[in-house]
């Protein structure tokens, strides 16, 4: 019983981890850098990243699960075409609902949204994860890293959002005597913010694992 | 079994499997997308030629234009999609005129990839309510910071005078070729 019972819960914790790891510690933005390419054009406004975000939740969750499953029938020469064809498959879905839902949002995120396909987050979770773990873990994961995005997307474009336009998810937040930063809607501005996120990411790490040694 | 047919089998049956997916995504959501391009155009034709009720899709030669009438079943103006090179990209405009062309009663951007806060400042409403009732006869200007004063300028975006003079561009080129076909 006492055997049984510690397995549970170290599944229990190690399912938690797996979860909570997207958000901080294995952040696909803040820490492994990956899909800065959609991270840096899109987030010109705190939805734009949102939906964005949301999208990859949808894409990555339903692709980790169909790889997960079927990680074993695949045979390992085929395994990144097999992949891509499914990610490619939820990435069509995602258009289309977006096209057939949110007409506008779709317009604003333009060409990123068919883009997701080739981003390396969602392939570098299938190839380091979905095909190697239970399909139990492979979820969590796959909701942890797509949730730890959004929540970066809608940071980095709130932020940007509110130095550049003065509104927050479109309602207007600074008012009128704020001169709109115009650089933070441009380029620069999406490097110089996430460039200040990783720095005080980094900081907030130092400072914790200071206050451990004590 | 070997390998090489297991990858052929299961490439295929996976490639097959999404296919049959996304047709049936795709014939679910196609009309939808289709009603949602219609209903955008029709908003914007009724947007940019006020007291339209009705409208009609007409061609001359290669141009595509809206034929807008009121309730009465006069014709009260003409609705003409129209598009150019902006700073960026394309620029993609619904232009209401008078039935004579000699007016615009209105313009309305549908899409556009210029810069954000600067360019893409043509899509307000401030840029946007300045071309109503200015007069086409010989041509569209526009001035740069200060207020216009004849009844054919309108006042470009600050900072942004290349997406400006694209807008006008593009409006005074299309009402020309519809003007010599019409």
């Amino acid at each position: 019983m006492a055997k049984i019972d510690r397995g549970d819960t170290n599944a229990k914790r190690r399912g938690f981890s797996e979860f909570a790891k997207g958000f901080w510690k294995e952040n696909p933005i803040l820490v492994m850098l990956l899909g800065l390419c959609p991270t840096l054009a899109v987030t010109t406004s705190a939805i734009n990243g949102l939906t964005m975000g949301l999208a990859v939740v949808f894409v990555l969750t339903g692709s980790s699960l169909i790889i997960s499953v079927i990680r074993n029938i695949v045979p390992k020469q085929v395994r990144i075409p097999t992949f891509i064809v499914i990610i490619a498959t939820f990435v069509t879905m995602v258009d289309l609902f977006l096209k057939a839902f949110f007409l506008d949002l779709s317009k604003a995120l333009g060409p990123f949204i068919p883009l997701i396909v080739v981003n390396c987050i969602i392939l570098g979770r299938a190839e380091a994860f979905a095909s190697k773990n239970k399909v139990w873990f492979s979820l969590l994961d796959a909701l942890g890293v797509s949730f730890g995005f959004t929540v970066t997307l809608v940071v980095l474009g709130g932020i940007r959002e509110l130095l550049g336009m003065r509104t927050f998810f479109g309602m207007n937040v600074l008012g009128e005597g704020f001169e709109p930063w115009i650089v933070m809607l441009l380029p620069p501005g999406a490097f110089i913010t996430l460039g200040f996120m990783l720095g005080a990411k980094n900081l907030i790490d130092i400072r914790m694992k200071e206050r451990k040694r004590g | 079994m070997s390998n090489s047919v297991k990858m052929i089998l299961i490439l295929t049956l996976i490639a097959c499997i999404s296919g049959g997916v996304l047709s049936l995504v795709y014939m679910i959501s196609s009309p939808l997308i289709e009603a949602n391009m219609l209903d955008e155009q029709r908003k914007s034709i009724f947007l940019v030629v006020p007291g339209a009720e009705s409208y009609e899709e007409k061609m001359k030669e290669d141009i595509t234009y809206f034929e807008c009438k009121d309730t009465s079943g006069s014709t009260v103006g003409i609705a003409l999609p129209v598009q150019g090179n902006g700073y960026q990209g394309v620029i993609k405009l619904m232009v209401g005129l008078t039935p004579d062309l000699s007016r615009i009663t209105g313009i309305k951007v549908l899409e556009q990839v210029e810069t954000p806060g600067l360019g893409g400042r043509i899509s307000e409403d401030k840029f946007q309510d300045q071309f109503k009732d200015v007069s086409t006869k010989p041509a569209v200007e526009y001035v740069k910071n200060q207020e216009p004063e004849k009844d054919t300028e309108i006042r470009a975006v600050t900072g942004a005078t290349i997406s400006s003079r694209s807008v006008v561009a593009i409006i005074n080129k299309n009402i020309q070729r519809l003007s010599s076909v019409l």
